[in-house]
């Protein structure tokens, strides 16, 4: 497999971080750089990951399975994550959510037709302080209301 | 370091500083119940079923990871734990299906035995269970996710234990469950050993599911039948009939390792293709006949060209007892008066006893593997060949940091940990070796494992760089079979009698009998020389011991059907010269152990050879043969006693060339392996190994 020139300097970077032998804890950031670029992790993928760390593929298969960040499938462009943990829950997180589902016609984890937007419930991503919490990729959106939240999609719907 | 005093449940205990508690209260009898601990293994505290209280300690703590220190009061077993216990049982049960009337684990399930001691029968749970499906990952291993506590025993054995890796666990919390590592099924050694260790039945065999319960077997604890390691395999037998094969109970030198033939192929034992009758050729036919009439017509015709001076060639086995070729070899040299006596040879133990002669501790047993501070492996795939030996360097490696040295044709499963790995063209294996010179000079000591690409003269070079290395050195000669160095230490050799003393007359080897057109009768004792070499002597009587009609059997004139290992008592040595006992476990109809056959034989005959009790027969080889006057009780009492070194030279004339390994896989085993089910459907049969 093949990543862009920036990634593999990125990769290089993070693989020396770790002391010699230990290289396979580059696992959950290569994963998820890669996952970026790629769009989800592949069968390729992880076979590319393990040969590159020196890691069984079920080891890879392992990390995918517990880190919900980590996915199998592509999301839409705009990935928005919906905190319900208990911040945002005392907050009005769950509300949120369920807006969330009937502005965008889609449920946990799924993806709009055109691809542009998937929603996830998420659990907490440490924003307490400013809850209920939005995580669109990785741009935070603070104190979300219903009102707040349309507004968000229907600026993003716009960017297209 | 001085050992710490601590007390546990008010009593006393001493232990080595950084003993865990766990295992401080197990050497003192007190149970701590645990899940995923388990012993030579990392440490993994998920369960927290070993919760103790510790004085002073404001929370219980995890006995299986908590090291005992100086003072420590401990209580194993107060209220308090108990009640947690109770309280973690529950939450393991609460997806957990309550299906154990028909689980296989039912009876010897360690989450059973704990609900029954601690009376968790009840749970305040009303949630729906999570259920998974029961999956087939291969035909040996099936995984069945409810039943699963996510102990991670089996992904560490598999792991830590073999180097294999093949499983992993998906997802978390409720949903967690474990993952074969080729999507839907498996690609490994179908070894079982994660079926064994799981403290449940979340992971069963293909052999032994729903077939029947613990308590209604009897447990034959007896030698593996297949490769020459000399695993000690406890078969569960009901009805004469094996069920299933593992070592739970660790006895034998194997602990509780096993292969896939240790474990699963015993099925050759009631292949329909089973001889269960003597056959004889009349009108050119073989007919199933009585055994009087098989053992006359035999006797007649030895008696015959015994009596016109003719020609005999008997040939023997590497899976028959010591007791059998002992009574072989006597039965040919005394009996027929020929010293045409020959067997399948697989590595040259000859040569190295020579090159070795005098001198104690320099033969290495299955212990010394997992104590030996470096090891050399020359020219054998041993994850392949020598499953045993394999599994013993990685635990030495594992738990005592052995260094290891390999010289091999291709990549082997030891490259993973090997200090140096070292390719090497077929003959170049000790030139290879002396590059290592250096390095394993520095070692204390070492253990030095060597195939059949080491033989004849290359044997003795090997001993002498051995010696010029200044440390202390022991070797291991690999052999292929059950009993292949019984075989030669009981003298089927044309040049050799029991104990590698030299004959009178040096008769002809196997190839030699083959190829002789004036053989008059080739004795043929649960080997199949004719499937790979043509019979020369057309006119030749051919009587063929065996358990299947193989090529040999074919072209024979009397076939005996002949008991298994199986199905017989009697002793094998293993490659490292250990000495082991068999028990019968299974019962076959029509069939006769080797010894029996050869015994009726020689009463048929008219001869005397003596008794033919396997006990009777074993005295004589304490008593006569070189070596063998092992300690008695450690081998009546299922242990295993190392044959002692020969203190002579032993002249050595065999061709190197005879000398060659049939070259197994972990799922082959000869012919054996051929009527084996369960060798014969895995998908990596035959041949192929799962490799780093
Ligand atoms: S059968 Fe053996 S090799 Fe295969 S997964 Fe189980 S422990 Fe690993
Ligand atoms: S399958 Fe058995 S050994 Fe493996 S994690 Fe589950 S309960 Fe433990
Ligand atoms: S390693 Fe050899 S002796 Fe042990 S179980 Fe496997 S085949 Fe049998
Ligand atoms: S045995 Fe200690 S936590 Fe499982």
């Amino acid at each position: 497999m093949t990543f862009s020139p920036e990634l593999e300097a990125r990769f290089a970077r993070m693989l020396r971080n770790y002391p010699p032998g230990r290289q396979k804890g580059a696992l959950i950031p290569m994963l998820l750089y890669a996952q970026d670029e790629t769009g989800a992790v592949t069968p390729e993928l992880v076979q590319e990951v393990a040969n590159r760390l020196s890691v069984k593929p079920v080891e890879v298969e392992e990390v995918i399975g517990f880190y919900s960040m980590l996915r199998r499938k592509p999301m839409g462009k705009y990935h928005v994550q919906v905190c319900t943990n208990i911040s945002c829950l005392l907050t009005g997180g769950e509300e949120l959510f369920e807006h969330a589902c009937r502005k965008l016609g889609i449920g946990n984890r799924e993806v709009t037709p055109d691809g542009q937007f998937s929603l996830e419930e998420v659990e907490c991503m440490g924003a307490c302080s400013w809850a209920p919490a939005v995580e669109v990729n990785y741009d935070f959106h603070h104190k979300m209301t219903p009102e707040k939240f349309d507004q968000l999609i229907d600026s993003l719907a716009k960017r297209q | 370091m001085p050992d710490v005093t601590l007390t546990i449940n008010g009593q006393a205990v001493t232990a080595a500083p950084g003993t865990l508690i766990i295992e401080a209260a197990r050497r003192h009898g007190i149970e701590i119940p645990a899940f995923c601990y388990y012993e030579g293994y990392s440490l993994q505290a998920a369960c927290r079923m070993c919760l103790v209280e510790i004085e002073k300690n404001p929370k219980l703590q995890p006995g299986c990871t908590m090291p005992v220190a100086e003072g420590m009061v401990v209580l194993t077993e107060s209220p308090k734990v108990v009640e947690t216990r109770k309280a973690m049982l529950e939450f393991l049960l609460s997806n957990h299906p309550l299906d154990c009337p028909v689980c296989d684990k039912g009876g010897e399930c360690e989450l059973q035995d704990m609900s029954f001691r601690y009376g968790a029968g009840e749970s305040r749970f009303t949630e729906l269970k999570v259920h998974g499906e029961e999956q087939q990952w291969s035909p040996v291993v099936y995984y069945d996710p409810a039943r699963c506590i996510l102990c991670y025993r089996c992904v560490r054995v598999c792991d830590e234990g073999l180097g294999v890796t093949a499983l992993g666990t998906q997802n978390r919390g409720v949903i967690s469950e474990i993952i074969p590592n080729a999507g839907d099924h498996l690609v490994c050694d179908e070894c079982g050993m994660c079926i064994d260790i799981c403290p449940v039945g979340a992971l069963t065999s293909g052999t032994y599911r729903y077939k029947s319960r613990p308590w209604e077997m009897n447990h034959v604890g007896t030698i593996c039948a297949h490769c020459s390691d000399g695993c000690k395999t406890t078969l569960a037998v009901r009805d004469g009939e094996i069920l299933r094969g593992n070592n739970r109970d660790r006895s034998g030198i194997n602990g509780e390792f096993l292969c896939i033939k240790g474990r699963y192929a015993f099925d050759f034992v009631r292949h329909p293709e089973r001889l269960q009758s003597p056959l004889l050729r009349v009108n050119g036919e073989l007919q199933p006949v009585s055994w009087s009439e098989a053992l006359s017509a035999a006797a007649a015709k030895f008696n015959e060209v015994k009596a016109r001076g003719g020609r005999f060639g008997v040939i023997g086995a590497t899976r028959t007892t010591n007791e059998e070729n002992y009574f072989l070899q006597k039965f040919a040299r005394q009996g027929l008066g020929t010293a045409n006596i020959d067997h399948r040879r697989s590595g040259d133990v000859v040569t190295l006893l020579d090159a070795l002669s005098g001198r104690a501790n320099a033969l290495a047993t299955v212990e010394d593997l997992y104590t030996a501070k470096a090891a050399l492996v020359i020219g054998s795939d041993l994850a392949q060949q020598h499953p045993l030996f394999a599994f013993q360097l990685r635990a030495n490696w594992r738990h005592h940091q052995l260094t290891a040295y390999v010289v091999t044709p291709g990549p082997v499963r030891e490259d993973l940990y090997a200090a140096r790995a070292i390719r090497s063209e077929a003959g170049k294996e000790l030139e290879a070796a002396a590059s290592l010179r250096d390095d394993l000079a520095k070692s204390q000591d070492l253990v030095i494992l060597f195939g059949d690409a080491i033989k004849g003269d290359a044997v003795r070079r090997l001993v002498e760089f051995g010696d010029s290395l200044g440390i202390p050195v022991k070797y291991l000669c690999l052999v292929d079979y059950a009993n292949s160095r019984g075989a030669m230490d009981m003298g089927l050799l044309p040049d050799l009698g029991p104990g590698y003393q030299p004959t009178q007359t040096r008769g002809l080897n196997w190839r030699e009998m083959l190829a002789d057109p004036a053989l008059d009768v080739l004795w043929v004792v649960g080997e199949d020389p004719l499937e790979e070499t043509a019979l020369a002597s057309a006119n030749a009587f051919v009587v063929v011991q065996d358990l299947f009609l193989t090529e040999t059997a074919k072209r024979a004139d009397v076939v005996f059907p002949s008991a298994s290992a199986y199905e017989k008592t009697g002793t094998v040595t293993n490659s490292a010269g250990q000495v082991q006992r068999l028990k019968q476990a299974a019962k076959v109809m029509g069939v006769k152990p080797d010894l029996d056959i050869m015994g009726l034989l020689a009463k048929e005959m008219g001869l005397n050879l003596g008794i033919w009790i396997p006990d009777k027969v074993f005295e004589e080889i304490r008593r006569t043969v070189r070596g063998y006057n092992v300690a008695l009780p450690v081998i009546a009492t299922g242990g295993a006693a190392q044959t002692g070194a020969a203190d002579g030279r032993i002249p050595v004339t065999v061709p190197p060339e005879l000398i060659r390994s049939a070259g197994d896989t972990l799922f082959t085993s000869g012919t054996l392996g051929r009527y084996s089910g369960m060798l014969r459907s895995v998908m990596e049969a035959p041949g192929t190994l799962y490799k780093p």
